[in-house]
């Protein structure tokens, strides 16, 4: 049923879009703890694109991760700090400045990417499955998957270093 | 019945999903109730009470002998308990996060039943193209895993929307205890599967079910326990429970829920259990497997049998987790964080080495 699927990748991307902006833009609530579950919500969307993608393993890893520690971690951040609403901000000329390129470099890597984007030949099968992931990353992107991990835990150390208060 | 098989595999396939997510439904709702009866009479032969033994329908009066036994068993209590939550006042107190408040109990006991999902409770009713479980993932327990930790979600809520210190200190204790449990969680099963080969839970049981010693219970003992004790964390059981702890927060997030709203915490707890020793009976137990063996069922009766195996295999554990909670004294915070992350971690991290450097020893 193809136009069944092309309907569900609608309504994903409709509400990722929706969302996402309910995130950085609710005209609602400045409250930060709504912002993250929007951002939730977000989430959540991308990993039934991921589905759709027959991306299982990563639409589950998606919300393991990001939706199920990422975030919580951030409600409980926000918690902690107890913020309260957020002020509305003044949009200064830099900051435009500096958003506007960022948007700009990200846009121009999607059409990039999605130029560059070769369609499926017919018969071969999407395979996002668990195995053939595991050995693309042990086999041919083994160096920057070590470099990532390297990356990781020199972020722990450092995080661990500036939280404590004095190092005996 | 036959009329089914003139049907399209897709309809068919949508009308079986729909019946086996419906007696699923049934079945889990209904051992929740029970569960809560059991808990109760355990607690009391524990404490060398009696238990539930009152409530009486009108109609138990009519049955000779069976009628009282049932009553002194307390086997309508879950239904005078049903119909007392759902007749409480259901209070919302004014300084409240109203949006929050309605959510936070719905977002609690949903990914707890939709855990369920994944789990082969059966083999089959005698067709091998229906299998019993209603979505046979490739990446099944990883689905476990992401919906379970979007069950947090449900605590933090209701106590950021309590707006009142006690509740809001439960959520902030739940938040950091079922993170670090579920590193743990996750590592101990990761040695499962690097036994097993494959993500998909019909296949760890299809590895376990030959005879009771392939059960991993007994090939991965260690990995085991990690889970058990995970699992007593993930789902805020004593020893464990210190985000509801009634001696110092009152109810921890739940202090300001009353009625429906507080029974649906209640409910998302036990449905917790259920699928914390689902998921254990699949992982450890050699899910629908009898002790003794025997493959995938060929017809009703045998297939109904693996069933009945799965569910009686699911309710020992529920009893061991009962029956621990009124064992064990509560865990102090810090006892709590240290146990997790500088014992369990480490011992998960160990067991997947050795299973990798064993495996690596017998596949030469």
């Amino acid at each position: 049923m193809p136009a069944f699927t092309d309907l569900l990748f609608y309504a994903f991307a409709g509400l990722a879009l929706l969302f996402g902006f309910l995130c950085v833009a609710n005209p609602f609530s400045r409250s930060p703890v709504t912002s993250a579950m929007f951002l939730v919500l977000t989430i959540i969307a991308l990993a039934g694109l991921f589905i759709l993608l027959h991306a299982f393993f990563l639409a589950a890893v998606q919300i393991l991760v990001y939706a199920g520690a990422v975030m919580v971690l951030f409600l409980f951040v926000i918690m902690l700090l107890d913020l309260k609403e957020e002020d509305r901000r003044k949009m200064r000329g830099f900051t435009i400045g500096a958003g506007a390129l960022a948007v700009v470099a990200i846009a121009g890597i999607l059409i990039r990417a999605v130029i560059a984007a070769q369609p499926l030949a017919q018969g071969i099968l999407v395979e996002g499955e668990t195995k053939p992931l595991g050995k693309l990353l042990f086999t041919q992107y083994l160096l920057p998957f070590e470099v990532m991990s390297l990356l990781l835990l020199v972020a722990m150390v450092g995080v661990i270093l500036l939280s404590k208060k004095e190092i005996k | 019945m036959d009329s089914i098989k003139y049907l399209d595999p897709t309809t068919q396939f949508v009308l079986f999903s729909i019946v086996k997510i419906l007696i699923a439904f049934v079945v889990v709702m209904t051992f929740v109730a029970y569960a809560v009866l059991v808990e109760r009479k355990v607690s009391a032969w524990i404490q060398d009470r009696v238990g539930p033994n009152r409530a009486t329908p009108f109609f138990a009066q009519y049955l000779p002998f069976i009628g009282p036994a049932l009553v002194r068993l307390g086997i309508f209590q879950p239904m005078a308990d049903g119909l007392k939550f759902l007749l409480k006042e259901d209070f919302t107190p004014a300084y409240v996060r109203k949006v929050y408040f309605w959510l936070a109990p719905a977002i609690t006991v949903i990914p707890a039943l939709m855990t369920i999902a994944v789990i082969p409770f059966g083999s089959t009713l005698g067709n091998p193209a229906n299998p019993m479980v209603i979505a046979d993932l490739n990446v099944g327990i990883l689905y476990t895993f992401g919906i379970v930790s979007l069950g947090v979600y449900g605590i933090v809520l209701a106590g950021y929307a309590s707006n009142s210190k006690y509740p809001f200190l439960g959520g902030i204790r739940s938040t950091a205890q079922m993170i670090s449990y579920e590193i743990a969680m996750g590592m101990s099963v990761v040695a499962v599967f690097m036994v097993v080969g494959d993500l998909n839970l019909g296949q760890v049981v299809a590895y376990q079910q030959a005879n009771v010693f392939h059960w991993m219970v007994f090939k991965q003992p260690l990995a085991f326990v990690i889970f058990l004790v995970a699992a007593f964390a993930e789902t805020n059981r004593l020893p464990f429970d210190l985000p509801e702890s009634e001696s110092e927060l009152v109810g921890g997030y739940h202090t300001e829920y009353s009625s429906m709203k507080f029974a649906l915490f209640f409910l998302g707890e036990y449905a917790a259990m259920i699928a914390a020793s689902a998921m254990m009976v699949t992982l450890f137990f050699g899910g629908w497997a009898y002790p003794w063996g025997g493959g995938e069922a060929t017809g009703l009766l045998n297939g109904i049998g693996h069933i009945l195996c799965f569910i009686l295999k699911m309710g020992v554990l529920l009893v061991v987790f009962i029956w621990v909670r009124w064992m064990l004294p509560r865990f102090r915070y810090d006892q709590l964080m240290a146990l997790g992350w500088s014992r369990f971690i480490p011992l998960a991290l160990a067991n997947i080495l050795i299973t990798a450097i064993w495996l690596a020893c017998i596949s030469r």
